[in-house]
């Protein structure tokens, strides 16, 4: 028996298990599959503050070992989400990771606002800033691109986030220097980090010989891009490690399909992981993932998850 | 879980035979037929465990047997098409294949014994016979309409006289029956049944005119539509169509969930086209000028 509990900035969860936000979406789906109070934490679709139709289809390509979306966070807004989608999760007894965007740093603070006003608030174990979406204000630059954006939308929710609940800022891998941005939101009052969002990518449909996805671009996710998850992941807990930037937790989220692939994420310094594009192939994935998880710990003779967590920072075979 | 009216279950190949241009697969699948109606489909994973195709696929469900010498199975017809679709079709008898049914919303069946027209293009027929019988249990009056490009395209015309009480096959290059398309003679046959509702299951460009043609003749259109899908459970936003809602209000919903079957009337349409689903102006959180 390996005890899976797992501490993030002070939320502690039974296991480190959990889904990826957008790949799930609010619990109802999967809980046909298994009980999501199963997992260490259900995270959420990007909610934000007005409902939101999408983009045009087709919204997504296969491509090998993963594939690409452009959904463009449909949703039905916070308050349909404060009124439907939480309380049916604290019924659940989930624990729950809110991801919330807005189209503006304001915008981000007014979702969060009416997150916190919701009943159901005490289900939430932590707050993941989804700051890999377009700032409307900045010629729609995505957020966890510029340091500056990034920090203001952190300061923000972080002002509005009840003390003791941990804020999460969910960062792309799209940027020159992924350890610049976690430092930046670090030191805006993050409390932890999310990586991966997706890769921005397109499909050339060799049929049409035109763009496959009718919004052009799309974010690249799934076992392809495990390596460069892996690689954000230990390029900051390196930092960290260093102490060049603050410490805090980190959740790896990226390409994870089995219990091995998030083995090396945690190995690589993840506290946590998240299992996304994988719920699609197999619906009882995070379920599974977390089964075999605890298996590959148990086969190295971990008696805790939390010891495994950046051991592969300890075990670099000299040069 | 129980009681969840969905099943993830390993399935196992029984039988893979030709018909025409299609393949006509068993799958032992403990569980579905219980559980499944006329119209729904099945999700299945497709390469093995380790597969670089992650996406499920999707399939109507031609027809489930509760049990039997294998235990309960379920039949599909699979046009081989893409790296999945070829995958499928290429399996042998005792194939492992990962199965998630019964999915999406099935036909609804019409409180009364009113004469219906089923309607099937290409493998599009597959979930209808199924359907014949549902109706014909209930006392309706059956006609189909079977068409497509040519004869091998064709799926069970044989099976439609058995399953139907009248039965008329079109093709666009005349190599059976009829030359031309299913909507140039649903109205006749509408007509002829005094049909109240058309069933209809096949490409988008088909359940259109099927649309148009039932109301022209006052009748009401049921269609399964075919959005390119990813998971097939309703988690990944990628299936979403324009329908509106009882309230008259457009929105972009997930085609797995709500449908497959819509009825026709409230599909937009005029949203389709080109390959491409345009989000209506007037759909719930449209795209607004100056951001979204
Ligand atoms: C509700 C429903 C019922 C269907 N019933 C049948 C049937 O009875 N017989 C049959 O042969 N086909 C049916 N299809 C279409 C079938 O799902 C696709 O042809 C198949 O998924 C294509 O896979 P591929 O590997 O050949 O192509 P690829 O192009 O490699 O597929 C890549 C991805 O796109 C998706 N995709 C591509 N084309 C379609 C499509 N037309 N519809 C949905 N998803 C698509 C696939 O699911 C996969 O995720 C149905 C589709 C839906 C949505
Ligand atoms: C269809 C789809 C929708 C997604 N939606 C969101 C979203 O709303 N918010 C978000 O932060 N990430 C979203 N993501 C990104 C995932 O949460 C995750 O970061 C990424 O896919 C990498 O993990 P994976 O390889 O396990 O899928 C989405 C991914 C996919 C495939
Ligand atoms: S196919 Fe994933 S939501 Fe419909």
């Amino acid at each position: 028996m390996v005890d899976m509990s797992t501490t993030l900035a002070g939320a502690t969860l039974p296991n480190p298990v959990m889904t990826a936000s957008g790949c799930a979406a609010n619990g109802k789906e999967l809980h046909r599959f298994f009980p999501v109070s199963d997992l260490g934490a259900f995270v959420t679709k990007t909610v934000m503050r007005d409902p939101r139709s999408g983009r045009p289809t087709p919204r997504m390509a296969e491509t090998s070992s993963g594939m690409l979306n452009s959904i463009g966070l449909q949703g039905p807004g916070i308050d349909a989400f404060c009124e439907q989608d939480l309380p049916w999760l604290a019924a659940q007894g989930a624990r729950v990771l809110v991801s919330v965007a807005g189209n503006t740093a304001e915008e981000f603070g007014e979702v969060v606002q009416r997150l916190v006003a919701s009943p159901a608030w005490p289900c939430v174990v932590g707050v993941e800033a989804n700051i890999s979406c377009p700032n409307v204000a900045n010629r729609g630059l995505v957020f966890a691109c510029d340091p500056v954006s990034s920090e203001r939308v952190v300061q923000i929710v972080r002002t509005r986030v009840p003390e003791g609940v941990p804020v999460f800022a969910k960062l792309t891998p799209d940027v020159t220097d992924i350890v610049a941005i976690a430092d930046a939101v670090l030191r805006a009052g993050a409390d932890g980090l999310t990586m991966i969002n997706t890769l921005l990518g397109i499909v050339i449909d060799t049929d049409l010989l035109r763009p496959q996805l009718a919004g052009v671009t799309g974010g690249l996710s799934g076992p392809a891009v495990r390596p460069v998850a892996v690689r954000a992941v230990w390029q900051v807990t390196a930092a960290m490690r260093a102490g060049t930037i603050p410490t805090a937790p980190v959740i790896g989220v990226g390409g994870v399909r089995t219990g091995a692939d998030a083995l090396e994420l945690v190995a690589a310094g993840a506290s946590a992981v998240q299992v996304g594009t994988a719920t699609f192939n197999d619906p009882s994935a995070p379920r599974r993932v977390l089964t075999e998880l605890e298996e590959h710990l148990a086969r190295h003779g971990f008696t805790r998850f939390a010891d495994a967590v950046g051991v592969a920072h300890e075990r670099m075979a000299a040069l | 879980m129980s009681g969840s009216g969905v099943v993830q279950v390993a399935g196992e190949v029984v039988a893979n035979r030709r018909v025409g241009a299609y393949h006509h697969l068993t799958i032992v699948a403990p569980g579905v037929a219980e559980l499944a109606r006329p119209g729904q489909f099945v999700a299945l994973a497709v390469g093995g465990p380790t597969s670089a195709n992650l996406l499920r696929r999707c399939f109507s469900l031609h027809k489930v047997k509760a049990s039997g010498t294998y235990g309960g199975t379920l039949d599909v017809v699979v046009a081989a098409h893409g790296p999945g679709t070829q995958w499928l079709t290429g399996l042998s008898t005792h194939d492992a294949v990962d199965v998630v049914a019964p999915l999406g919303r099935p036909f609804p069946l019409p409180a009364e014994p009113v004469p219906c027209v089923l309607v099937g293009g290409g493998y599009g027929s597959a979930p209808l016979f199924w359907l014949a019988e549902a109706l014909r249990e209930r006392g309706c009056h059956v006609e189909m309409v079977l068409g497509a490009a040519s004869e091998d395209r064709l799926f069970g015309v044989v099976e439609a006289r058995r399953s139907a009480d009248g039965v008329t096959v079109t093709t666009d290059d005349g190599s059976a029956g009829r030359r031309g398309w299913v909507s140039d003679v649903l109205g006749e046959v509408v007509d002829r049944t005094g049909a109240g509702v058309v069933y209809a299951c096949g490409p988008m460009g088909m359940l259109r005119s099927v649309t148009e043609v039932a109301q022209a003749h006052g009748a009401v259109a049921q269609v399964a539509v075919e959005e390119s899908m990813a998971c097939g459970i309703g988690v990944c936003m990628t299936c979403v169509m324009p329908v509106r809602g009882t309230d008259g209000t457009t929105r972009m919903v997930r085609s797995c969930v709500e449908g497959p079957v819509f009825r026709g009337d409230l599909v937009r349409w005029d949203a389709i086209g080109g390959g491409i689903t345009r989000v209506p102006e007037d759909a719930v959180g449209a795209p607004r000028p100056g951001g979204h």
